[in-house]
């Protein structure tokens, strides 16, 4: 199994709290961070990322491995931004001119942007998926979108292994990836036939749970249970995201430096 | 004689788009308290007769009586849903819960049982089949044979009082099969089972019927699995 869920698993204090008040901290906690203009937010979103990574004590090794995934999609808008973005040049080569204001942009888009997946692995990771989906629920969100949640994940292991079927049949009559018509037409063949047999599978899914005398509603088994230190997390972390907005207020004049 | 649990009385079927059908003037009744089971080359229809008998499929002609009673719309085949349990081919298609409990939990809970009782169900149905303390047991992540039986506990949770195998002994080791065929032994209930494994029919069933296009013969065997 490629497909793991490493974080999730843990005795923290961020693994044993309410699902349900972690994404809604975690979700406030992106929004604000996310609309945030000014490095003091960016910076304070941070600071308060790495508490809640703290509070989570994930394996760092791992922690750091994810955010260079992250960091490597970032790395382009350092290529991009600082070029493109209208001001005052500090830096030329040739045609090309960076400009004070897109390297200040691009930094503030590094720091919220590592800001937010910190502490979406803090929160929402060191819960499993199964549980998030029954926590989305619990708070009112559309069936569909929790059973499309569960689903998806359900069935993606499925489809790993039969994508692996595969990609294993077509190996083993010799075929090796090349930049040529074949290659793509069999990448093409082997995208179709994916997708043949989850419409299949998924009739099939359709037909079990009709025989098990499902008619459209989902009945859950679990439910979580909101105890003191729940209420108290939330109510810090929501005390701590009014402190981070009105960090924003504090400062009005340097809304407009970066916008 | 009792009513027989199921009649199909002069079935049509073809499959959209196929040149041939699979049932015609087909028919065919299954008695109270009978173990058989359904032989026959691929593609002779046995599936095709389970997938009938739950309406998954519907017959462009003929009728099917249930219970005693005839059914025909969707409606008449939720309530049939409710008596007759269908084991798929594939348990992947089967379980579709993240985990076990929930699963099996699933079809008492539809049938209007509180969350409380359907869990009482749920373990209960699940240490009758050996498989006690897999109840939080993610369901992707059990094995073939463990995915075999926590189906089979998913359909008997419910309480059926008839049960259709679809080549439940496909993929599975020498020990899974053992317990299967205990399982079914323990059954008080009717069954029919879709085999290619005599040797599994010989130990499950006393009665084997070869499928065919208008109708389904009991082959009777005698001790030892050989047909006469």
């Amino acid at each position: 199994m490629s497909i793991q869920e490493p974080f999730s698993e843990g005795a923290s204090l961020a693994h044993v709290l309410d699902p349900r008040g972690k994404i809604v901290v975690a979700a406030l906690f992106s929004i604000l961070v996310a609309v945030a203009r000014t490095y003091e937010v960016a910076l304070g979103g941070l600071v308060l990322s790495l508490v809640f990574l703290a509070l989570a004590r994930l394996p760092l090794g791992k922690v750091v491995v994810r955010l260079l995934a992250v960091n490597s999609f970032i790395f382009f808008l350092w290529i991009v931004l600082p070029f493109t973005y209208p001001g005052e040049a500090v830096w030329r080569w040739g045609p090309l001119v960076a400009t004070r204001e897109g390297l200040i942009f691009a930094g503030l888009i590094t720091l919220k942007s590592n800001a937010i997946i910190i502490a979406l692995m803090a929160l929402i990771a060191t819960a499993p998926i199964v549980t998030l989906g029954q926590a989305l629920h619990q708070l009112r969100l559309p069936d569909k979108l929790c059973h499309l949640l569960l689903f998806t994940y359900r069935y993606l292991y499925v489809f790993e292994d039969e994508y692996r079927l595969l990609v294993q049949a077509m190996k083993i009559r010799g075929f090796k990836p090349r930049t040529n018509l074949h290659t793509y037409r069999s990448y093409a063949y082997l995208a179709a036939m994916l997708l043949v047999r989850s419409l299949d599978r998924a009739e099939r899914v359709f037909q079990a749970m009709r025989c098990r005398g499902f008619h459209g509603t989902f009945y859950s088994l679990k439910s979580f249970s909101w105890q003191r230190r729940d209420g108290i997390f939330l109510a810090a972390s929501l005390l701590a995201l009014v402190a981070l907005l009105s960090l924003s207020w504090l400062h009005p004049m340097l809304l407009v430096r970066t916008s | 004689m009792s009513e027989p649990l199921i009649e199909l009385i002069n079935i049509n079927f073809a499959y959209p788009g196929a040149p041939r059908p699979v049932f015609q003037d087909f028919n065919f009744e299954l008695l109270p308290g009978k173990h058989l089971g359904l032989i026959g080359p691929n593609g002779c229809g046995k599936t095709t007769m389970l997938h009938l008998i739950m309406g998954l499929l519907r017959p462009q002609g003929g009728h099917i009586v249930i219970f005693g009673e005839e059914v025909k719309q969707e409606k008449d085949f939720i309530k049939v849903r409710q008596k007759v349990g269908l084991l798929f081919q594939n348990a992947d298609d089967q379980l579709f819960c993240p985990t076990v409990i929930e699963d099996v939990a699933f079809g008492p809970l539809n049938q209007g049982k509180s969350p409380a009782e359907a869990v009482s169900i749920a373990r209960e149905t699940m240490a009758r089949l050996g498989l006690a303390g897999f109840e939080d047991r993610v369901t992707y992540k059990l094995s073939g044979g463990e995915k075999k039986l926590v189906s089979l506990a998913t359909v008997l949770a419910m309480e059926p009082q008839l049960l259709l195998l679809d080549e439940p002994t496909t993929g599975l080791d020498e020990a899974t099969r053992h317990r299967l065929v205990h399982i079914l032994q323990d059954l008080d209930i009717a069954y029919m089972i879709v085999s290619h494994e005599q040797d599994f029919l010989n130990h499950t069933v006393k009665e084997c019927c070869h499928v065919h296009k208008h109708c389904c013969h009991p082959t009777t065997m005698a001790p030892g699995g050989k047909e006469v």
